[in-house]
């Protein structure tokens, strides 16, 4: 099943950067139906693509607050399972497990990165926008990393609120 | 025996830890806990040593770093503590939101009128937005959800996102 339903074509939208209150508040569910919520979807894989090693990103981000991302962990070095480019509405974790730590880095907290525990074995829930098809992925390490950190952006969630430590944040050498 | 604490603030350039410690070496010091980090653009180090100088000899040894006025050496005698025996469970308090004065007195001081002791703590300033993040023993008699609420209420008021988890104790 495609995790990537025909697109229109999308436009980089300006995102938005902490402290911003649509980044520390819970997003809307969508209707994953309406032409609106597919351009939105377009939209951020198109935003996500335009910022130099972005691999996922919410509609928060760009100051939207509904519960769309997209996600595209291809190449990435840390790769395991690789879904490749999707997009995914009102999704739902289903299983999380073997928690490791590992450090994360968001386009909404351009100058920091930050030392968080995640689940390295997901399952996920979600529907595909414009299709409205059910789906359910399972992955593991780097893709279930930037899942979950997506997934909490739209309950309002920045990686400041996981961070594993007082001295687990530490100011970004690199954006790769 | 004394137990200094040696306090080095100043401009950062590479070589300032292997100079103060190699005056400490030379001294016969013995380096017992540290802490080092850059603030702002800052070196920042505290270090306690046990040595059989006074503090005055120890300063007048670090002279060459303070010499040229870009570092600050400050060395005092403390006394040996036991350290605070744990009070209970450990939380991480995180704080973030947008800058203002008064963030982390508010914040720390319903800490503290809670009987909670703060045992590491850091904060960043990015941009706007600013950080606090810490590690905090909280008494067995405090209920972390109630203290929870009112952290979340002083953060409402403040403008800022407040949390408080259980810090994993991340034990082999």
């Amino acid at each position: 099943m495609s995790l990537l339903p025909p697109l229109p074509p999308g436009r980089v939208r300006q995102s938005v950067l902490a402290p911003e209150t649509v980044l520390s508040s819970p997003a809307e569910e969508v209707d994953p139906l309406d032409p609106d919520v597919l351009s939105l979807a377009a939209d951020l894989l198109a935003t996500q693509r335009s910022a130099a090693g972005c691999v996922g990103l919410a509609a928060p981000q760009v100051g939207v607050p509904l519960r769309v991302f997209s996600l595209d962990v291809t190449g990435h070095p840390r790769t395991k399972i690789c879904h490749g480019a999707l997009v995914l509405a009102n999704p739902a974790v289903v299983s999380a497990s073997r928690w490791e730590r590992g450090r994360e880095g968001c386009l909404s907290v351009p100058d920091l990165t930050g030392d968080v525990k995640r689940a390295t074995r997901l399952v996920v829930h979600g529907v595909v926008p414009g299709t409205g098809a059910e789906v359910e992925l399972a992955t593991d390490g780097f893709e279930a990393r930037a899942l979950q950190h997506e997934i909490d952006h739209l309950d309002g969630l920045l990686f400041l609120d996981r961070v594993a430590g007082a001295h687990a944040l530490h100011p970004r050498q690199t954006y790769l | 025996m004394t137990l200094l604490a040696v306090t080095v603030l100043g401009h950062d350039r590479p070589g300032i830890i292997a100079e103060t410690t190699g005056v400490l070496a030379e001294l016969g010091a013995n380096l017992e806990d540290s802490t080092m980090t850059i603030l702002r653009g800052h070196f920042a180090m505290v270090v306690v040593a046990h040595a059989e100088v006074t503090p005055a000899e120890a300063e007048d040894a670090l002279r060459s770093l303070s010499a040229d006025g870009s570092l600050q050496v400050l060395v005092r005698e403390i006394p040996y503590e036991d350290p605070l025996a744990a009070l209970g469970s450990t939380y991480l308090l995180s704080v973030h939101g947008a800058d203002r004065p008064g963030i982390v007195a508010t914040v720390t001081g319903l800490v503290a009128d809670a009987g909670g002791n703060v045992t590491d703590l850091s904060t960043r300033l990015s941009g706007e937005l600013y950080v606090l993040l810490a590690e905090i023993d909280l008494p067995g008699t405090v209920d972390p959800e109630e203290l929870s609420r009112d952290l979340a209420a002083v953060g409402s008021d403040l403008g800022v996102d407040v949390s408080l988890r259980v810090l994993d104790p991340d034990v082999l």
